[in-house]
């Protein structure tokens, strides 16, 4: 009987600890980085409607109602998906709040154009393993991540981020000639 | 055998104990009005009051006074 016991114990300890083992490996992988190819987002069981991103340059911020500087930058992010929409430019809002009615509250305080998805799991934001929030990440039309910003500063704007946006919509319309 | 059981019993309690990075996107806990320490003015003139008070210090926080705990 002890010994039965025993070994299942050891069976459970040796399945967490492969367990834990593969998450601490995934976490170090670092996939999230420029030059990488952007994972397929439709496995990561995200709440709402992904757009249509096929051959578009995408935008992907990751954010939440409770995050500061998100307040700030969603305005200018308006501004970028508005103004680059023509171009074939997609912005998506990942949003990692616990409490979907906060996420609402902040939408109805700070109104976008833009989808908006909720990563209720947290299952993408620990893949993405995201320095900073708000992160921005700028992904080309050939799907591979052009360049990750990390915070959001109401000094710079939207320089910085509509810098990366030209220069993959400069790179997609190189490809296409 | 016996030892392994303990060992494994340890093991298990070390991981799982409390210690964790909390990463950026898991902070709207800590974001919460209910965890800033300035969320009560009047708690936090009491605690100035306390603080320079215990401390014989005067100023630096906002408080004035000699620091005699009279005021």
């Amino acid at each position: 009987m002890y010994t039965q016991a025993c070994r299942r114990l050891e069976g459970v300890v040796l399945a967490l600890a492969l367990v834990m083992g593969g998450v601490a490996a995934r976490a170090d992988g670092g996939e999230w980085k420029a030059g990488n190819r952007l994972p397929d987002l439709s496995t990561f069981g995200l709440e709402g409607a992904l757009p249509a991103i096929q051959g578009k340059v995408l935008v992907v911020d990751f954010w939440a109602s409770w995050c500061g500087p998100c307040r700030a930058s969603f305005p200018v992010l308006e501004e970028l998906s508005r103004k680059y929409a023509s171009q074939g430019v997609v912005l998506l809002g990942v949003n990692v709040d616990a409490d979907a009615a906060k996420m609402e509250v902040f939408l109805k305080d700070h109104p976008v154009t833009f989808p908006v998805v909720r990563d209720a799991a947290g299952r993408l934001v620990k893949d993405a393993q995201i320095a900073a929030m708000p992160t921005t990440i700028i992904v080309g039309a050939d799907g591979v991540i052009a360049a990750i910003h990390s915070g959001f500063s109401v000094k710079e704007g939207p320089g910085k981020l509509a810098a990366s946006i030209e220069e993959s919509l400069g790179k997609a319309g190189k490809k296409k000639e | 055998m016996k030892i392994l059981f303990v060992l494994s019993l340890v093991a298990a309690a070390l991981a799982g104990t409390g210690c964790t990075t909390v990463q950026p996107w898991e902070r709207g806990r800590l974001a919460e009005y209910s965890m800033r320490a300035d969320r009560d003015p009047f708690d936090d003139s009491m605690q100035e009051h306390v603080y320079f008070t215990r401390e014989a210090a005067a100023g630096g926080r906002g408080v004035g006074g000699g620091g005699c705990g009279c005021n």
